[in-house]
């Protein structure tokens, strides 16, 4: 391929000469018109030029890749979209079908299974069901999540009980080192009380200690 | 070339043993020139590394296909910025650039590090020379970024066409350099251990690498997120994916480290915590370079399968029994000087910040672990993604969140009701009205209420600070609002670097939260023909197809759907999504055609436009539009995190009258601590 760039909207039918016109275009056109049976055998596509038709044909369309299903309400459906995105994809992306096939073009499993849950959806059933459905026929590497139940409970409940039993911890290893802190100041007031002067009642007292606190509060807030 | 490349990689590699076995032999200590020498491995390490980084750039730059590397990597029409970043492309490569980058740091460590830490240093060496050996190793022995061809290919394979793109070439080098500057603070803490100089010496050397690396960890992340939101599709930014979790662990516990060391730092408590966390956060950075690389956990990112994963593995396992190990022999060395004393103080926020963010850790290795350990006890493979994250994850997050506005604002050792009325009256109305606002303008969804009423009330702490600190400078020394705002950050960079960071936290917060209203909707439109989708701030977007265009570029053929935008009637703009089918120079198609996305952001919003293709060849598209609420304060809550580190991170800073009322903090609470005890 050259390098040679269009302008979004240029038409590469007339621009190109690569496939259907030009000078082999030319020589093509020439060839069919002197042996008919060559042009039957090949029947010219209805091309027709871009923007001048309804739905003009593409210059090369296979660099737009697979050919997508023409959308419909069902695809943008709430409900289904909900169950989408509840279930994986089955073509080991780790994506939820939903994501899948909006975004994957080149997975033809998302399609299959979104057609496959439409059609449950049609004949019926509802979310829980299909997903049940889906359960049954792919196990339960289906779910995007796995069900809260049985030993998937450990998954969903360890990590906030940890941190339960961790703060838990926490507030009485800091309850506790509170406790000792005051004993060991009560320890000390009764010894400096025993060996001070009367005139004293300590190293610090309690207000030069508060005032202390507070003119540190003050400079490390 | 590849000689060359060879050649250095084997030097690298017993130069490398050399001086580890030289550096926890000890034998240095009363042999100066042993000393310099355990110094210079390192120097020799980094140029044998730089020599073969320069043979495989000098393979790639040259077309030289010969090398399977680059055959796999690179093709002749790629453009010379991602034959640059082919370089981190592949599992080979990225190897030897993990190398490179670990020689690097280690050689700056070497050079930069105080005097005064000259004892750390050479246990530093070992440490950096153990890990650099243990990447080489790997290459030499698994993974071989110039092992050659049996024949050579006209031309190469080409680049992913999902890694050209610009996040590509920044993200996973930013990503790597985070992972790899971890490794710095990690020697540090195992050479304090080694040598029992377990003061805050050891922490004082590695506060700027802990903030490098945490800050190369989140400018990675926060491009990783805008490459995947503008370049994968799927209209979202994080997907809870294996290889983003593992990315994520090392930052929370870096996160954790860099509040809890303050602690130490402040009153010489949790020695052993933050030895366990900087442990812990080495080990989780090994951690997510085997999950990226073994192939043990399905993810769209990761590389392939490969024998490395046991590589990697058995090192995690021995590094983690050696530094643990190492850690409880000196278990009695690192009492804490004072104890912690009130529930409501600084320390003990710092201390749930930290069970949280520890706790999220957790979480997610947790989840991310789970379907292996549920195949291995059960039996049964399950998938664990994004609900199951969420679910376990939101909550904590959001305590997270509060945390982050209470931490800063409560006093250091026991805050009294005044300083707590004092505080927080003005953020908790803030937060209050803020909820109230939501409600009456009917926003039901918990979770994004919280997160935005959260937001609310940290943002109002961190203004408080500003505008007390502006306030009191202006008092003091009579200077403008802008004056004193500038002042005020540059006398104090760390702790208003840090404030700003919870603003890019909290801005994160919320953008995260308006994923919340996102919608999506498909339609198939011929030219001329519109779609109609409700924003949920109730405006209606028209986006008529324009038509497909079709043109050759550099090393592709594009296929371009145009739209034309508007909102509630008026125009708004031409949208254009793209399908890329990718060719090699003689014109062969090298991956299946890739999709570009059609964006157009606001402050408000995105619309977002997909062109995913067209039913039969025509001019009539299928596209996916979503509209994505908040997107835009993502990468604005990323760029003020950044500007938030660097600001923290900037030399200088701390004035000599702030350094003097530090010194005598310290004393004044030693003093204290006496007079109670």
């Amino acid at each position: 391929m050259g390098d040679r760039r269009l302008l979004p909207g240029q038409d590469p039918w007339f621009c190109s000469g690569r496939r259907q016109g030009g000078r082999r275009g030319f020589l093509r056109a020439g060839l069919d018109a002197l042996i008919p049976p060559l042009a039957a055998q090949e029947p010219a596509p209805a091309i027709a030029k871009p923007g001048s038709g309804e739905t003009g044909q593409l210059f090369d369309p296979g660099a737009v890749g697979r050919p997508r299903a023409v959308t419909s309400d069902v695809d943008n459906d709430q409900y289904i979209m909900g169950i989408e995105k509840r279930l994986r994809c089955a073509c080991g992306c780790g994506l939820d079908i939903y994501t899948c096939r909006t975004t994957d073009f080149t997975c033809e499993t998302s399609p299959r299974l979104h057609r496959e849950i439409v059609s449950l959806r049609q004949q019926g059933m509802d979310a829980q069901a299909i997903i049940d459905a889906f359960v049954a026929e792919y196990g339960e590497k289906a779910l995007m999540a796995p069900r809260p139940e049985g030993f998937n409970l450990i998954g969903y409940l360890l990590p906030g009980v940890a941190v339960l039993i961790a703060g838990v911890g926490l507030v009485a290893w800091i309850q506790r080192r509170k406790a000792a802190v005051a004993a060991a100041n009560v320890a000390a007031g009764a010894s400096a009380r025993g060996s001070a002067p009367a005139a004293s009642s300590g190293p610090v007292s309690a207000e030069d200690l508060e005032r202390l606190r507070q003119a540190l509060a003050e400079v490390e807030d | 070339m590849t000689f060359l490349g060879n050649f250095a990689l084997w030097v690298a590699f017993f130069v490398g043993i050399w001086g580890a076995v030289l550096a926890f032999s000890g034998r240095w200590r009363h042999r100066p020139d042993l000393e310099a020498t355990v110094t210079r491995t390192v120097y020799a390490v980094w140029a044998a590394m730089a020599v073969a980084a320069a043979s495989l750039w000098k393979g790639l730059a040259s077309h030289d296909f010969n090398i399977e590397y680059v055959a796999a990597y690179t093709a002749r029409n790629l453009p010379t910025y991602y034959i640059i970043s082919a370089f981190w492309a592949g599992q080979k490569g990225s190897l030897l650039f993990w190398a490179v980058v670990l020689s690097t740091f280690a050689a700056l460590a070497q050079l930069f590090t105080s005097r005064k830490y000259r004892e750390l240093m050479p246990y530093v060496a070992g440490v950096t020379s153990v890990v650099t050996v243990f990447f080489v190793s790997v290459m030499l022995f698994s993974a071989n970024p110039f092992d050659r061809l049996p024949f050579t290919p006209p031309d190469g394979n080409g680049l992913n066409p999902q890694l050209q793109n610009v996040g590509m070439v920044v993200h996973p080098p930013m990503l790597y350099l985070g992972y790899i500057s971890i490794t710095i603070p990690f020697a540090f803490a195992v050479a304090a251990l080694m040598s029992r100089k377990l003061d805050t010496g050891w922490i004082h050397a590695i506060r700027k690498w802990t903030l490098v690396s945490w800050l190369f960890l989140s400018i990675g992340i926060t491009l990783g997120m805008w490459w995947a939101y503008v370049e994968l599709g799927w209209g979202g930014y994080w997907a809870w994916d294996p290889v983003e979790n593992a990315s994520l662990l090392p930052w929370l516990t870096m996160t954790a480290f860099l509040h809890s060391v303050m602690i130490q730092e402040k009153r010489g408590m949790l020695k052993r915590w933050n030895l366990g966390l900087i442990i812990g956060t080495f080990l989780l950075s090994i951690f997510g370079t085997f999950i990226t690389r073994s192939g043990v956990i399905a993810s769209v990112h990761s590389f392939t399968q490969s024998n490395v994963g046991y590589f990697f593995l058995a090192f995690l396992v021995v590094a983690g029994i050696l530094a643990f190990t190492l850690l409880y022999t000196r278990w009695p060395l690192l009492e804490a000087d004072v104890p912690l004393e009130s529930m409501l103080s600084r320390e003990a926020a710092f201390l749930f910040n930290n069970l949280i963010l520890v706790g999220i850790a957790f979480s997610v290795l947790w989840g991310t672990l789970f379907p292996i350990l549920s195949e291995a006890v059960r039996g049964t493979k399950i998938t664990v993604g994004p609900p199951f994250f969420n679910r376990v994850n939101v909550p904590l997050g959001l305590f997270l969140l509060a945390l982050t506005g209470i931490g800063p604002l409560i006093a250091w050792r026991k805050a009294s009701a005044a300083n707590l009325r004092r505080q927080f009256t003005m953020p908790l109305a803030t937060g209050l009205v803020t909820l109230a606002a939501l409600l009456a303008s009917g926003m039901r969804d918990l979770y994004a209420l919280m997160a935005i009423a959260l937001g609310a009330f940290v943002l109002g702490t961190v203004v408080q600070e500003f505008y007390r600190g502006v306030r009191a400078r202006r008092r003091m020394h009579g200077e403008s609002i802008p004056r004193a705002l500038v002042n005020l950050v540059a006398r104090n960079r760390r702790r208003y670097g840090g404030y700003i960071v919870h603003v890019g936290v909290l801005t994160y917060c919320v953008a995260f939260a308006g994923m919340a209203f996102k919608v999506d909707k498909e339609a198939t439109l011929k030219p001329g023909e519109s779609a109609e989708v409700k924003s949920p701030y109730g405006w209606t977007y028209r986006l008529t197809h324009l038509g497909i265009s079709q043109y050759n570029a550099l090393n592709r053929r594009v296929s371009a759907a145009t739209l034309e935008v508007t909102r509630d009637g008026k125009p708004i703009g031409v949208l254009k999504s793209e399908k890329r089918q990718h060719v090699n120079s003689l014109g062969q198609e090298t991956f299946e055609p890739s999709t570009e996305v059609g964006i157009r952001s606001d402050l408000r919003e995105d619309l977002y436009v997909v062109f995913a293709g067209t039913p039969d060849g025509t001019e009539t598209a299928v596209y996916r539009f979503t509209v994505n609420p908040l997107v835009s304060w993502v990468w604005i809550g990323g760029a003020i995190l950044v500007v938030g580190g660097l600001v923290t991170m900037w030399p200088g800073g701390t004035p000599a009258r702030a350094v003097r009322r530090d010194e005598q903090a310290g004393y004044q609470v030693a003093l204290v601590g006496a007079g109670q005890g």
